[in-house]
């Protein structure tokens, strides 16, 4: 073949369906006599509910039922595994925070059950909140994803005593919602015992178990239908309280029920990204090298789950430090569960990272860049492993050409353009791999055509388009022949679509299928028999690819303009450059890149929930207060590739793409607008009367 | 603080500890009109709640899913279509508002498989990932190029700054608009 097939920037497979709008989100389909369900959320965020009169809302008009903690079927509300999440599924009284369910309105129409929801009415025993991260209950957890919550290496305390130039600093991060713009939704479908579901999911096997689990059933009279998901990020990976919800509601209408969360609901129970305060701790010697690194991390959890937001992550495996000691604390708050959100640990962590070695790189006169390629480290400095592959320093070379970081003037406050104040920073992205097992079925029709399935999901990632290109390859057939299945439990197995795990672990199981295809092809003369071929696979990692650190790489260059009488901020150029491994499809993580580099202009300048400290409610439940950047708030993006293979990543030679964008983008904001302002800003977002002094 | 210690200090704010959520709703059942549509040049007759904004009447009465539901709140512009060629929330307008009216929606973009050249636009530049916001950023460009805006690369970001879109596309999303109709 003459073009390359794998890496080629193809237009997406499912675009017309997109862009006609024929494609079906979980909320688009409609199912004969289907009614609507409607969440009555919780008005407090501490207490019990005393008293629910949901006389008025039942004798509304087209009313089916409301289902109170009185009449709701009994379900198992507890969780399955140490990963999920305690349910809210009006099996009691309690109330643990803002926007928690606690009731139902099941009526005819949509109209009709957000009417009835309103008529409900609760009356409440009300306890103070909880929700200032300083106040909550402080506990070390018993482990952050199999590791303990506090680790060393070397001497930290020793070789911090010791460093020629020392530096501590408490960076905050707010709390954050996904907000996708398709909001959580969810219908249920009983006939009989069995259950089917069509919900708005990153993971239809876990929606799966976990309604088994909750009803006492057996997983497969479940069927989880989700192929199409409207943006996640993070909060559609857990099964949240709407799913059985809407399952006991279907069971007591008797009929199918649709319930789509409200866009302020979003911010009730369907998880966000936990505020922190993170205590960095540089000790260096006077030529940049560091000596030790200390980062000790509190992050708030809900009352009755824990949820670490692994902050450490990100200083504990990037740079050559011999001397290192974390920890991480939770504070138990009245907040709903926090949960992952886009780059989870690594995007928190590396703001207050990168802007630790950016004052450092001040504080010492050497430029931030050279502080950062100083301290580079050849392998993983915690486990020691080599790193898969690695090509940082081709990434910071090319972002920094493209950006022309050389012209810049390092005094601080030194340039202006008008009015406007002038500024540019960078920092370092880094983003661990992971994989897991994934089970495929590859089909070769008699024609040679061929099909793959496989029960993952397309959440903007490009799953339709880039698994068939990788089977093209391996199988030198044109991408146009391959078709791939996927988005819902009938089909083969599939992790959960999150953690920048899916072209590892997806596309390694596509291509070990592909390559067994391959033989089987030559050992029939290259043509499929009359009633075809069928691979089915199971691949999971083996040993030896724990030998290696598997990460993904990029640098982030950012210009701002600060106008110094409004302390307003607007990022005026971008540049980043991603090692991601061996790229898929050049259009599709091109795009991905750019979405991580949005989000994290994103929490640089924008994204703060608020909590109001007497009532624990949050204060801007809606996406005119709850800000996120607009069209007018981006710049032009320039997002460099720097491909290459990786023979120990995965064999799919694929390191994650879908998060490493959000890492460092948001300190390299915060550190260009250092540059302009000479203001160093410790807790995001960077907001204007920050920079008003 | 320890968590024993809060029920004391709720006494003393709380009082009798007792708080009611009284929402007020409307005061009565909605009467159903019944009136004509007319979406892509078909004319549809609707006896429906007054409540039902047009959004919903084009989702869940009319089939026309295309059309998406990002908050309900005016906020967000998935909801974007067109009323007499001019760009609105269809969220926060009630479809009986809407009698003798144009609507366009997504579905009546294309025509037939020929697909509208901002809709090709959009694919080639990829101005689009989970593509959840892109019936409304659509119909915004089309409704931005009707209401007679410069077609430079700042008129377009603020032109099209009512749509949200939370993948992150905006940089494609002007490189699509500009690769329709105009110059940098
Ligand atoms: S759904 Fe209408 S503006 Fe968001
Ligand atoms: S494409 Fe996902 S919100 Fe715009």
């Amino acid at each position: 073949m003459s073009q390359p097939v794998l890496g080629a920037p193809l237009d997406r497979v499912e675009g017309p369906g997109k862009v006609t709008g024929r494609i079906a989100y979980t909320a688009d389909n409609d199912i004969p006599g289907m009614v609507h369900a409607v969440v009555v959320e919780s008005t407090i965020a501490n207490g019990r509910i005393a008293a629910i009169d949901e006389s008025a809302a039942r004798s509304a008009p087209g009313v089916i039922a409301i289902m109170t903690p009185r009449n709701a079927p009994r379900v198992d509300a507890r969780k399955v595994d140490a990963n999920d999440s305690l349910l809210f599924l009006l099996q009691g009284d309690a109330v643990e925070f803002d926007r928690q369910p606690v009731a139902v309105a099941i009526a005819e129409t949509f109209e009709q059950a957000t009417y009835a929801a309103r008529l409900v009415r609760v009356r409440y025993d009300v306890r103070p909140p909880t929700t200032a991260l300083a106040s909550g209950e402080r506990f070390l957890p018993d482990q952050i994803f199999g590791k303990p919550a506090q680790h060393k290496r070397g001497m930290p305390e020793d070789a911090f005593a010791r460093a020629a130039v020392t530096l501590k600093q408490t960076y905050r991060t707010p709390t954050e919602h996904h907000n996708p713009m398709e909001t959580h939704a969810t219908i249920a479908q009983w006939t009989g015992d069995r259950l089917t579901i069509y919900d708005a999911t990153q993971w239809v096997f876990g929606v799966q178990h976990r309604l088994a689990a909750t009803f006492g059933i057996d997983p497969k009279a479940i069927r989880v239908v989700a192929p199409f998901v409207g943006g996640a990020f993070g909060c559609k990976g857990q099964t949240w309280s709407h799913v059985p919800l809407a399952a006991m509601a279907a069971r007591l209408a008797g009929r199918p029920v649709k319930l789509v969360v409200t866009r302020p609901q979003m911010f009730g129970w369907v998880g966000h990204r936990p505020q922190t305060e993170q205590v960095v701790g540089l000790g260096a010697a006077r030529d940049g090298t560091l000596a030790a690194v200390t980062h000790d991390v509190l992050s708030e959890t809900s009352m009755s789950d824990e949820f670490v937001e692994p902050s450490v992550v990100f200083s504990r495996d990037l740079y050559a430090v011999p001397n290192y000691a974390m920890s991480d604390t939770l504070s138990r708050l009245n907040i709903s569960k926090p949960t992952y959100q886009r780059g989870p640990g690594e995007s928190t962590g590396s703001f207050a990272m990168e802007s630790a070695m950016d004052e450092l790189s001040y504080a010492l006169g050497i430029d931030p860049l050279e502080l950062r390629l100083r301290n580079y480290s050849a392998n993983d400095p915690d486990s020691g492993k080599p790193y898969s592959s690695k090509r940082l320093r081709e990434c910071y070379a090319a972002a920094a050409a493209q950006f022309g970081w050389s012209a810049r003037n390092p005094k601080v406050r030194s340039t202006s353009r008008g009015r406007m104040l002038v500024g540019s920073g960078m920092a370092t992205a880094s983003r661990a791999t992971h994989r897991s097992p994934c089970t495929v079925r590859m089909r070769m029709n008699a024609d040679g055509n061929v099909l793959v399935q496989c029960g993952t999901i397309e959440q903007g990632t490009g799953t339709p388009t880039v698994y068939p290109q990788l089977a093209a390859e391996i199988l030198e057939i044109p991408p146009e022949r391959v078709r791939f299945e996927f988005g819902n439990t009938d089909l083969p197995a599939a992790p959960i679509a999150a953690g920048s795990q899916t072209s590892g672990s997806v596309g390694s199981a596509v291509v070990v299928a592909a390559r067994r295809m391959r033989e089987l092809l030559v050992s029939h003369d290259g043509k499929p028999p009359a009633d075809g071929f069928e691979v089915e696979l199971e691949d999971s990692p083996p040993p030896e690819e724990a030998e290696h650190a598997t990460q993904a790489f990029g640098a982030h260059f950012a210009e701002v303009e600060v106008d110094p009488d409004l302390g307003t901020v607007r990022v005026t150029r971008f540049v980043g450059a991603f090692d991601g491994g061996r790229i898929l499809n050049a259009k599709t993580a091109r795009s991905q890149m750019l979405g991580g580099i949005v989000w994290g202009i994103s929490m640089a300048l924008f994204e703060d929930t608020r909590y109001d400290a007497r009532s624990g409610r949050i204060m801007n439940a809606n996406l005119s207060e709850y800000l996120v950047p607009t069209n007018a708030d981006i710049p032009d993006v320039e997002v460099i590739l720097i491909a290459g293979d990786d023979p120990f990543a995965n064999p799919a030679g694929a390191k994650g793409i879908g998060e490493v964008g959000i890492c460092g983008s948001a300190a390299a904001v915060a550190n260009a607008v250092y540059h302009a302002t000479g203001i160093r800003i410790r807790d995001l977002p960077i907001t204007p009367d920050k920079l008003i002094r | 603080m320890a968590r024993t210690s809060l029920s004391a200090v709720a006494l003393q704010l709380s009082g009798s500890g007792a708080a009611v959520s009284e929402p007020a709703g409307p005061a009565s059942a909605t009467a159903t009109p019944t009136f004509v549509l007319d979406v892509n040049g078909r004319e549809h007759q609707l006896t429906v709640d007054a409540r039902v904004t047009l959004l919903d009447a084009l989702r869940d009465r009319l089939g026309l899913t295309g059309t998406k539901k990002g908050c309900d709140q005016g906020t967000c512009g998935a909801c974007t279509v067109l009323v007499n060629g001019r760009r609105i929330d269809s969220c926060l307008t009630l479809a009986v508002m809407h009698e003798g009216d144009r609507v366009t929606t997504i579905e009546g973009l294309a025509s037939g498989e020929q697909l509208h050249p901002i809709q090709a636009a959009f694919i080639k530049n990829d101005a689009f990932q989970c593509g959840y916001c892109t019936p409304g950023q659509l119909m915004s460009a089309v409704g931005m190029v009707n209401e007679g805006h410069a077609i430079d690369r700042n008129t377009v970001r603020e032109q099209m700054s009512g749509n949200i879109c939370r993948c992150g596309c905006y940089p494609h999303i002007v490189d699509a608009v500009l690769d329709w109709k105009g110059r940098s």
